[in-house]
C-alpha cells in the first residue's frame, strides 16, 4: 500500500513539474467579456483583438476566454479562477470589472492586468480605452446633415463618464451643422439586452427622432431603423449587414494592435502599468464606409475625420458650454483630459437630466 | 399611427413574449413541477425559429421548429425529472444553462443574417379603422395566440375535468395517484405544454420582436415569466394582467425617459420590478387566494408506490 502511494505521489510530483514546464514556455492570456462574442457590437472587436494574438504568436501563447460575465461578484470571482489556471496576463473588458479586477490583482501580483476603460491603475493593473467620442462626434455632424425633423436618439446604456462623453460629442458635432439640434436620450441600464434597445429605438423614434445612435452593444437599434425607415450608426463594429438601407456609418474599435503589443511587453518582460487612450491617430476608433448619403455630406464626414485623426480639430474644443449654461471650455481651449475622463454633465442641448 | 397608438403597440410587443413563456409555465406549476429551465427552452426556441426561417424562407416554419425545440429541451427536463425523479430546481437550472450553451453552439453559424420577420395581421377594412384599427385587428399573429392560449388555460383549468385532473396532480399527487390518475403522464403533458409556449417566446423574440439571432438574446425574460406565475398566484387571467403591467411600466419608463422627464433612468428601469414587487404584496396580504392556488406538490417528484 505505502509503495502504491509513493508511486502515486511520485506520478503526481512529476506531472506537476511537466506542468509548470509547459506552462513556462507558454503565456496564457486570458480574457473577461461582457456580451456573448457572437453580438457583433462591443465584445466581438475584442475577440477580433484575441483572435489575432493567436494568429499572430501562434503556439508562443495560449488564449482563452470566458463570456457572458455579469459585473460585479461573478467578474471576481470569474477573474479569480482565470488567474488560478494560469493566465499571465488578463484583459477585463468592460468598466464595471474595474474593482473586481483590481481586487484580484492585488492577490495575484504576478500576473498582469489590462482594464478596458477604466481609471484605477496598480503595479499590475494597466487601464487603456479608446477615444470613441471623436467618432460619436463625426457621425453627430452627419446626423445633423442628414435629419429632416432636427431630432436624434440616443440608447445609452449606463450613465457613466465614457457613455455620456460620447453624447456630448455627438450633440457638439451636430451642433456645427445646425445649431438647434435636438438630442433625445434613453438609457436602457443594460449593455446588452436586443429587445429593450429595440423597445427603446421604437420610443425614440415615435416621439420624433430620425437618426438612432446607440451606445449598447447589439445590433437591434439598427434593425429598428432600418424597418421604420429613419436613419441609424453602428457601435463598436461595421453593422452595415442588418441594416443595408439605413447605416449611415460606423465607429469601428480597433483592438488588435492594442492586444498584440502588450502580449509581446509580457512575452519580452518589458510589461508596465500604462495608461492607454487611443483614438483615431493610433488606429484604436476607425469609421466604417459612408453610405446611404449624399456625396457633400460625405466629403464633410471624410474631412472631420481626416481633421481629427490628424489632431487639428479636437472634438471638445471651446467653446463647450455646459447644459446649465456655464462655461466648461473657453474659446481656444479644450475640455481638459481630467474633466473628460470624468465627464458627468451634459452639454448644452440635451434633452434629459443625468 | 398616433403617439398613443405607438405607445400601445410597443407594449405588447414588449409583454407578449413574457406572457407565452409564463402561461406555459403556470399550467407546468399547476401540474405540480417547478420548471426553471424557462430561459433555456425560450432561447432553444429563439435559435431553432430562426434557424429553420432563415433556411426556409418562410416565418410560420420557423414558428413551428420553436415549438418543436422548446418540447424537445422540456421533455428532456421531463425525462430527468419524472422518470429518473432528479431534483427539478437543480435541473431546471441545468437545462438553462445547456439551453444557454447550445443555442449559441446552433445560432454561430446565423450571427449576424438576416432574419424572416412574422408578418402583421391585416384584415381588410377593420384593420384601417381609426384609433383602434391596427391595435384590435393589425397585430402579429402570435399575440392573438398568446391571448387565446391564456383564455384556453383559464377555461381548461378552470371548467373542465382535464383542468380538475391537472388541479388535482398538483395539490396531492398521491391522492391523484389513488383515484387512478396517471401522475406522471399528466406531468410529462403540462411540461410538454410549457415548452412548447417558451418555445414560441422564443420565437416571438427571433421573429417578431427583434429579427435576428443573437446569442442570449432572450436575456432574461423566462426569470421574469417566472416570477409572474407566482405573482398572478398561478391564475391566467392576473398572468396577462402581471405580464401586460410589467410590460407596460417599463415602455412608459423609456418615453418618460425620451419626453425629457427628470427622473433618474436607473429608477425607472427599476419600476417594473418595483410594481410587480408591490402587486405581489397587495395580493399575498390575502391570504386565502394565495393558499388556495398554491399546487402543494409543487416541485416534488412523485415515485408510485405499487
Amino acid at each position: 500500500m505505502k509503495k502504491l502511494l509513493t508511486a502515486v505521489a511520485g506520478i503526481a510530483l512529476a506531472s506537476a513539474l511537466s506542468m509548470s514546464a509547459v506552462a513556462a514556455e507558454k503565456l496564457k492570456v486570458g480574457f473577461i467579456y461582457i456580451g456573448p462574442p457572437g453580438d457583433h457590437g462591443w465584445t466581438y472587436q475584442h475577440d477580433q483583438g484575441r483572435k489575432a494574438i493567436d494568429a499572430k504568436f501562434g503556439d508562443q501563447v495560449e488564449t482563452m476566454f470566458v463570456e457572458n460575465v455579469p459585473e460585479g461578484p461573478d467578474a471576481e470571482r470569474t477573474i479569480t479562477r482565470l488567474a488560478r489556471q494560469g493566465a499571465g496576463l488578463i484583459f477585463t473588458t468592460s468598466f464595471g470589472y474595474m474593482d473586481p479586477t483590481l481586487k484580484v490583482a492585488a492577490k495575484f501580483p504576478d500576473v498582469k492586468f489590462e482594464h478596458a476603460t477604466g481609471y484605477k491603475r496598480t503595479d499590475n493593473v494597466s487601464t487603456y480605452s479608446s477615444r470613441f467620442y471623436e467618432g460619436r462626434y463625426v457621425i453627430g455632424q452627419i446626423a445633423a446633415k442628414m435629419s429632416k425633423s432636427g431630432v436624434a436618439g440616443y440608447i445609452g446604456s449606463f450613465p457613466i463618464p465614457e457613455v455620456v462623453r460620447g453624447i456630448n460629442a455627438f450633440l457638439l458635432g451636430a451642433q456645427t451643422v445646425n445649431p438647434d439640434f435636438k438630442l433625445k436620450v434613453v438609457w436602457v441600464n443594460s449593455w446588452f439586452d436586443p429587445g429593450r434597445e429595440a423597445d427603446a429605438a421604437k420610443v425614440l423614434i415615435s416621439q420624433g427622432a430620425d437618426i438612432i445612435t446607440q451606445h449598447t452593444d447589439s445590433t437591434a437599434a439598427v434593425q429598428v431603423a432600418e424597418e421604420q425607415g429613419v436613419h441609424a450608426f453602428g457601435q463598436a463594429s461595421d453593422m452595415a449587414a442588418f441594416a443595408p438601407n439605413a447605416l449611415l456609418t460606423s465607429i469601428i474599435d480597433n483592438w488588435a494592435d492594442y492586444y498584440i503589443a502588450r502580449t509581446q511587453a509580457v512575452l519580452d518582460g518589458t510589461w508596465v502599468s500604462t495608461d492607454t487612450f487611443g483614438g483615431m491617430d493610433s488606429n484604436m476608433v476607425n469609421m466604417g464606409p459612408f453610405v446611404n448619403m449624399p456625396a457633400d455630406v460625405k466629403a464633410v464626414a471624410q474631412a472631420t475625420t481626416a481633421a481629427i485623426k490628424s489632431g487639428e480639430l479636437h472634438p471638445f474644443a471651446g467653446p463647450v458650454y455646459k447644459q446649465d449654461g456655464s462655461l466648461a471650455a473657453a474659446a481656444g481651449e479644450v475640455v481638459d483630459l481630467g474633466t473628460l475622463l470624468g465627464m458627468d454633465w451634459y452639454v448644452q442641448g440635451v434633452d434629459d437630466q443625468l | 399611427m398616433s403617439a398613443y397608438e405607438a405607445i400601445l403597440f410597443t407594449i405588447i410587443t414588449a409583454s407578449t413574449p413574457l406572457l407565452l413563456a409564463a402561461i406555459g409555465e403556470l399550467v407546468v406549476e399547476r401540474s405540480g413541477v417547478l420548471n426553471l429551465g424557462i430561459e433555456g427552452m425560450m432561447v432553444m426556441g429563439a435559435v431553432c425559429g430562426f434557424a429553420a426561417a432563415h433556411v426556409s424562407g418562410s416565418a410560420w416554419l420557423g414558428v413551428l421548429a420553436a415549438v418543436f425545440a422548446g418540447v424537445a429541451m422540456s421533455l428532456l427536463f421531463g425525462v430527468l425529472t419524472q422518470t429518473l425523479i432528479t431534483n427539478q430546481v437543480a435541473t431546471g437550472l441545468a437545462i438553462t444553462l445547456l439551453g444557454l450553451g447550445l443555442s449559441g453552439l446552433i445560432g454561430s453559424d446565423f450571427v449576424g443574417l438576416p432574419g424572416v420577420k412574422l408578418a402583421n395581421v391585416s384584415i381588410p377594412w377593420l384593420s384601417d379603422l381609426p384609433y383602434v384599427g391596427r391595435l384590435v385587428f393589425g397585430q402579429d399573429p402570435l399575440v392573438y395566440i398568446s391571448i387565446a392560449l391564456t383564455a384556453g388555460v383559464g377555461y381548461v383549468l378552470r371548467r373542465t375535468r382535464m383542468g380538475l385532473i391537472i388541479r388535482a396532480v398538483g395539490q396531492n399527487h398521491n391522492s391523484a395517484h389513488a383515484l387512478g390518475y396517471k401522475v406522471v403522464a399528466v406531468r410529462y403533458a403540462c411540461i410538454a405544454f410549457g415548452g412548447a409556449t417558451s418555445g414560441l417566446a422564443g420565437a416571438y423574440l427571433s421573429l417578431v420582436y427583434t429579427p435576428q439571432w443573437i446569442e442570449n438574446m432572450t436575456a432574461g425574460r423566462g426569470w421574469i415569466a417566472l416570477a409572474l406565475v407566482v405573482f398572478s398566484t398561478w391564475l391566467p387571467g392576473r398572468l396577462a394582467a402581471g405580464a401586460y403591467l410589467f410590460g407596460g411600466v417599463w415602455i412608459l419608463g423609456l418615453y418618460a425617459q425620451g419626453m425629457g422627464v427628470g427622473i433618474p433612468s436607473q429608477l425607472l428601469s427599476s419600476l417594473p420590478y418595483v410594481a410587480t414587487i408591490l402587486a405581489l404584496v397587495v395580493i399575498s396580504t390575502n391570504r386565502r387566494l394565495s393558499v388556495i392556488n398554491t399546487p402543494a406538490s409543487l416541485g416534488q417528484g412523485f415515485v408510485p408506490d405499487r
